[in-house]
Order: C-alpha cells, then sequence, then structure tokens
C-alpha cells in the first residue's frame, strides 16, 4: 500500500515538475512575442552586459530604486524562493530535533539591571529598526533578510535578559506558514493575471514612492515576517535545551 | 582618504587579532565572543567598502544570533577545552 501510494505520488511530482518546464518554455516564446524585447544580436546595444543592463534598466523596468533588492526579487525571485525554503527546511529541522525535549519551568538565573532595563528600551528601537529595513527594501539597502534578522535578534534581547520570556510556537509557526504562503501566493497570481511565475503585474507607481514597484515591497514583507520568525523559532528551540 | 586607510588597517588588524586569538584560546567561551567580535568588525568593514546591506546582515546575525547560538550550545556543554 505505501509502496503504490509513493509511485502514485512520484508520477504526480514528475507529471507537475513536465508541466512547469513546459509552461515555462511556452511562456517564454509567448513572452517574445508579446513584448519584443529587443533582440541583442540585431540592434546596437549588442556590447552591453548584463551589469550594465541592469544599473541602466532597473528603474524603469521594476520601478525600483535599489538595485540589489531589484535583482534579489524581480528578475531573481524564484531563487529567492529557493533561499527562503532552505531556511525553512533548516528551522523545521531544528524544531524537529529540539521541541519539547527538556522542560521549560525551571529556576533560572536573572540577568543583571543593566541587561533587563537596557532591554526594555532597545527592544522597541530593533523591532521598528528590522520594520523599517524590510518595508523599505525597494528605496533603501536592506530588505527581507537583514530586516527578519534584526528583528530576530531584538527578540534574542529579550530571551538573554528575562529567562521566562518566551513565544508561542504554534503562533510562530502560523506566522511563518502564512508568510510562505502569500509569496507563494503572488507568484501565482503572476502566473494567472500576467504570463510567467512572480511577474510584477500590479502598476509599478511613481519611481521613489513608498508604494511603488509593484510586488516587490509586498514579498519582501513576506520574506521579513518569515526570516524574522523562524530565526526567533530557532534560538528559542536552543534556548530551551541549554538546562 | 587618509583616515579610510587607517580606520580600514584599524579594522584588518582587529578581525585577524581576534580570528587568531579564537583559535588559540582554551576557553570556548571568549572564543565565541571573539568569533563576534570578529564578524562585527567584518561588518565595520563591509560599510567602508560601500555594502550597506551586507553590513546590517553581518552585524545583526554573525554577531548576534550565531554568538547565540555558540553560546548555548557552550552552556549546554563544557566551556573549557582540554
Amino acid at each position: 500500500m505505501r509502496k503504490q501510494a509513493s509511485v502514485v505520488i512520484t508520477v504526480i511530482f514528475f507529471l507537475s515538475l513536465t508541466f512547469a518546464f513546459y509552461q515555462i518554455s511556452s511562456s517564454y516564446n509567448y513572452m517574445e512575442n508579446k513584448y519584443d524585447y529587443t533582440n541583442p544580436i540585431n540592434e546596437s546595444s549588442a556590447n552591453e552586459s548584463v551589469p550594465q543592463h541592469y544599473i541602466k534598466d532597473t528603474k524603469n523596468e521594476t520601478g525600483a530604486i535599489n538595485v540589489v533588492t531589484a535583482i534579489v526579487v524581480e528578475y531573481r525571485g524564484f531563487d529567492t524562493l529557493g533561499e527562503v525554503t532552505v531556511l525553512f527546511t533548516a528551522a523545521t529541522g531544528v524544531g524537529f530535533l529540539l521541541y519539547n525535549l527538556y522542560s521549560r519551568k525551571k529556576n533560572k538565573r536573572e540577568a543583571n539591571l543593566i541587561l533587563r532595563e537596557g532591554s526594555k528600551i532597545v527592544l522597541p528601537f530593533a523591532l521598528l529598526t528590522g520594520a523599517y529595513i524590510f518595508i523599505h527594501g525597494h528605496l533603501t539597502p536592506g530588505g527581507g533578510f537583514p530586516g527578519g534578522s534584526v528583528i530576530a535578534s531584538g527578540f534574542l534581547l529579550m530571551m538573554l535578559s528575562y529567562p521566562k520570556f518566551f513565544m508561542n510556537e504554534k503562533r510562530l509557526s502560523v506566522l511563518e506558514s502564512l508568510a510562505g504562503i502569500t509569496f507563494v501566493l503572488i507568484g501565482l497570481f503572476g502566473l494567472i493575471f500576467a504570463t510567467y511565475f512572480l511577474q510584477n503585474y500590479l502598476n509599478l507607481g511613481n519611481v521613489g514612492y513608498l508604494i511603488s514597484a509593484g510586488i516587490i515591497p509586498l514579498i519582501y514583507i513576506a520574506v521579513g515576517f518569515k526570516v524574522g520568525s523562524e530565526l526567533a523559532s530557532v534560538i528559542q528551540n536552543l534556548k530551551e535545551v541549554q538546562e | 582618504m587618509i583616515e579610510f586607510t587607517i580606520i580600514a588597517w584599524v579594522m584588518s588588524f582587529l578581525a585577524i587579532a581576534s580570528a587568531l586569538y579564537a583559535i588559540k584560546t582554551k576557553d570556548l567561551l571568549s572564543a565565541a565572543i571573539s568569533m563576534g567580535i570578529a564578524s562585527l568588525v567584518v561588518s565595520i568593514m563591509f560599510l567602508l567598502l560601500q555594502a550597506p546591506d551586507v553590513a546590517i546582515t553581518e552585524a545583526s546575525i554573525g554577531a548576534g544570533l550565531t554568538m547565540a547560538v555558540f553560546i548555548y550550545a557552550i552552556g549546554k556543554t563544557e566551556r573549557w577545552e582540554e
């Protein structure tokens, strides 16, 4: 029974992969006809290399000022999805190995006064900085991964200064999964409403404003929530094992 | 430009010195902390070399979270190397 089920799952997996590759190749031809990209062999821009193209045309093509963000989310968006999946797998593995291995009700030593009172002051600023970094990912340096890690380090500070501080694992995992589903759904909407997966189908808006660049800020907000909750849950799992 | 050179020399010296100390010392806790100092210094170098996004990531992950993971692992095992 299990063998048959695994065979069926494998066949479905390969069929969906085949369909995906077919879709990619067919949409590529369709795209060439529709948008009339400049052919690099015939045009005068033949000598233009890829970095020059990124520096020159990123603003018009994606609406983002930060070229790194435009490359990470727009041109190489599928790579970013893979990166997020790698991080998700690592966090799941840590949680699977270490969750609830030891009881969390133990008498722990309190941190000293300076750390306790200072962390109360620093925590809101750490959270605000992280949120700023990933919301303004298309305008200023940074993005989802740095913002999420700044938020996670803010929670690490709370864990260091208050030994009884702990976050609800179920809420963290729900937040993480919702953020990941949001990322995939934005990409699938691109496939449905436009041509290909993760296409920037929204209005680009005024370049340089907060609400601009189509799906780039939405994706980076999802990535920021996902990375922050994953790293925080990893740190919390490691902390609980400490005793 | 001379300030940039001086800061870069000081930062590279600090990075190499703290990394060597982390290798040489028998105290694993201070080794972990000196690795955190090394990544903080490297993040300042990234900032000087005009890569602010990498600097943010290095400062929060390398100096914050990785050091915490090391310190929790040391708390679970032993502090002194044999």
